[in-house]
């Protein structure tokens, strides 16, 4: 064996090679959403087509349904109720396993899967989002599609897929005390740029990487999409099977064991070839944030905007060069989404407000991962945490990462938030996003504006920082 | 299944950014319908519009009398990263973008493209720039964009080509492959028992 990790999932998956360098490829798991899961099944049934193996399909209620406390169908998404009704219709029609708004297990796809063990090592699964590729922290090959790929994988129970070149990126040493798998995808983003990770699979490796518990890896995965990876991937170990052991959908008794044996396989020979690698000094980075409107434009918290800043950027983030971003005013903060919102990332953050109150005139929403995170959270008193230092405490969903749930920010304000995307008005009309981890999206919301976390003690620790 | 595509002549609209990204081409909150239609009107909404009464920007380069008949866009790189959706790719196609021409182009969002109809052909920065505002021909057959007699050409995946030309279905062409498919599964059952799962119901 001398292969790559990506190297033995492809192969193990390889139904037909097809002209020109192409493979068809097994698809083993195939995740829908309400954005586009009633186009897609509906689309299908249109043409006739059944879906080949419903029981490896699984449709959430992430993309549209709204995060407020006694929530329904209804949200403030124009048209948004039909996406909600219909996906639930179409799924139905179709036999697929269906976690509907109300649902224990409702809750952000990338969040709910590896929760229930639907996702585990070895696999391919595909989803139409961008962000299907933090599952790869579990060992398997997991990436964002089209809603017609999405069809076709549903059909035919593969996808015809062109190679990807393979990357290591090696986080060497020891993380710094208060700096997080999102400072270190922020750190290889803002030097290898947002286009760095094109046309490969990113495997991390590296003794930092070993050290991450699995949500953190799942964080470091999640952003392989805004690095434009195929997909990121992180190989199985000790960490990955103490996790998935019991869950719903991972195997049991006999055939977890059987499992677990091919799982322990699943890694990159010593010897084996990259077509590109990327060695990074886990110990030298420091907490980021991002100050324009790429992930690529991200620098050191105690840094300043680059003096070469695109001028365009800094007109629409309202920014000089050359200032400071510790003490950039913000009007929000958001802890959410698929980056940042597993029961790890609450208590971090909640060990920063515990005792303490937002700035006033800054609102701060806090919206769990998972109805389970929600729970588990519920369980061991972050809710009011939160709650006491004067966060909204949401239902789960994707919500203000992107208008889901038909909410945005206020025109124009500047938001510190937990997710993976700062782009031009994607939290709201003009509105300034600055991307960091949870930890300094807590910190900045007590200070009223972007502040370091390292410079804050936690008041209760709640969980290892 | 997309209409086929052989050649284009057109004004090549320069949008000459790098990572322009979905959420720019189409707002969460233009995708209102749960369909692959009606998007176009939305399309880079957030720029070519002044207001939500939208009232035109004139500035932005769609609205320019010039360009308004374009079927060929002109990026920079990385173009089509960030969010999967296809309505993206949707609304470029509904409103008459044929072939998009990029430094580089975000992985989902090519393969967007081709399931679509659109040609996404790269080619370097420097003849990008060249080319703005200026009427070319794009021919895929021939992998060939001509511009004022001088011609570059392009690489583009032999199945993807083959795709584009002819207007194939994908799925058609895949479930060619059934016989393939299913052989797969009887040996990767027995191999892989735990990937495949039941249904809780009858």
């Amino acid at each position: 064996m001398s292969g790559t990790l990506f190297d033995q999932i492809w192969d193990d998956h390889v139904v037909a090679t097809l002209p020109g360098g192409a493979a068809l490829i097994a698809i083993d798991r195939v995740l829908l959403h309400e954005r586009t899961g009633a186009a897609g099944l509906n689309s299908l049934r249109a043409a006739g087509r059944a879906i080949a193996d419903p029981a490896r399909v699984f449709a959430m209620m992430d993309h549209i349904v709204d995060t407020l406390p006694g929530r329904s169908d209804q949200t403030l998404v124009p048209g948004g109720q039909a996406f909600i009704t219909e996906t639930r219709a179409a799924a139905r029609a179709a036999g697929i396993t269906l976690f509907d708004v109300t649902d224990r297990d409702q809750g952000i796809m990338h969040v709910v899967s590896p929760e229930l063990g639907i996702v585990c090592p070895g696999l391919t699964l595909i989803a139409p989002d961008s962000h299907t590729c933090t599952q790869g922290a579990l060992g398997a090959l997991a990436w964002g599609i089209g809603s017609s790929e999405a069809e076709h994988a549903m059909a035919t129970g593969t996808l015809r897929i062109t190679r990807p070149k393979t990357l290591r990126v090696t986080f060497s040493g020891t993380l710094a005390t208060g700096v997080t798998a999102k400072d270190m995808m922020l750190a290889l983003i803002a030097e290898h740029g947002a286009g760095g990770g094109a046309g490969h699979v990113a495997e991390f490796a590296g003794d930092a990487v070993r050290g991450l518990d699995m949500e953190a890896r799942m964080t470091l995965c999640n952003m392989a999409t805004e690095f434009s990876a195929f997909a990121g991937l992180i190989a199985p170990d000790q960490v990955t099977f103490d996790w998935l052991k019991g869950r719903r959908y991972a195997p049991q008794g006999a055939a977890w064991d059987a499992a677990i044996r091919q799982w322990r396989a699943l890694r990159s020979a010593p010897d084996a070839r990259f077509d590109a690698q990327i060695m990074i000094d886990a110990a030298a980075i420091p907490p980021m944030v991002s100050w324009g409107t790429s992930p690529q434009s991200s620098v050191a918290i105690t840094g300043t905007v680059p003096a070469d800043a695109n001028p365009a950027m800094l007109a629409y983030m309202d920014l000089a060069a050359g200032a400071a971003l510790i003490g950039t005013r913000i009007d929000a903060a958001f802890i959410g989404s698929c980056t940042n919102a597993r029961l790890s990332d609450l208590r971090r953050a909640a060990a920063l407000l515990a005792g303490r109150s937002v700035a006033r005139g800054v609102r701060a929403i806090c919206v769990p991962g998972s109805s389970a995170v929600k729970r588990a959270a519920e369980a061991e008193g972050l809710d009011r945490v939160f709650v006491a230092a004067g966060f909204e405490w949401r239902e789960s969903g994707c919500s203000m990462c992107f208008f889901a749930g038909g909410e945005s920010f206020a025109e124009g304000t500047r938001v510190i938030s937990s997710t993976n995307r700062n782009f031009e008005s994607r939290q709201g009309l003009r509105v300034k996003t600055h991307i960091a981890s949870p930890e300094t999206v807590a910190a900045s919301a007590i200070a009223g504006a972007i502040a370091d976390p390292r410079k804050m003690t936690r008041q209760r620790v709640l969980a290892d920082g | 299944m997309a209409e086929p595509f052989t050649s284009l002549t057109s004004v090549a609209v320069p949008l000459l950014r790098d990572n322009i990204d979905t959420d720019a081409i189409i707002p969460s909150r233009e995708m209102k319908s749960t369909g692959k239609t009606g998007l176009a009107g939305g399309l880079f909404a957030g720029w070519r519009y002044l207001d939500t009464e939208r009232t035109p920007n004139p500035d932005f380069v769609l609205n320019q009398p010039r360009f308004q008949a374009g079927a060929l866009l002109l990026a920079g790189s990385n173009f089509g990263c960030g969010s999967s959706r296809e309505h993206a790719v949707w609304a470029l196609a509904e409103y008459g973008i044929c072939c998009i021409i990029a430094q580089s182009f975000a992985p989902i969002f090519a393969s967007n493209c081709v399931r679509n109809g659109i040609v996404p052909v790269v080619l370097p920065g420097d003849i990008i720039a060249m080319l703005a505002g200026k009427t070319l021909s794009v021919d895929l057959a021939a992998q060939s964009v001509r511009c004022d007699g001088h011609s570059w050409s392009f690489d583009i995946a032999a199945g993807d080509k083959a795709m584009l030309l002819q207007g194939l279905d994908a799925i058609d062409l895949t479930l060619k492959h059934q016989d393939a498919i299913a052989a797969f599964h009887r040996h990767d059952r027995v191999k892989r028992p735990w990937v495949y799962l039941e249904l809780p119901h009858a």
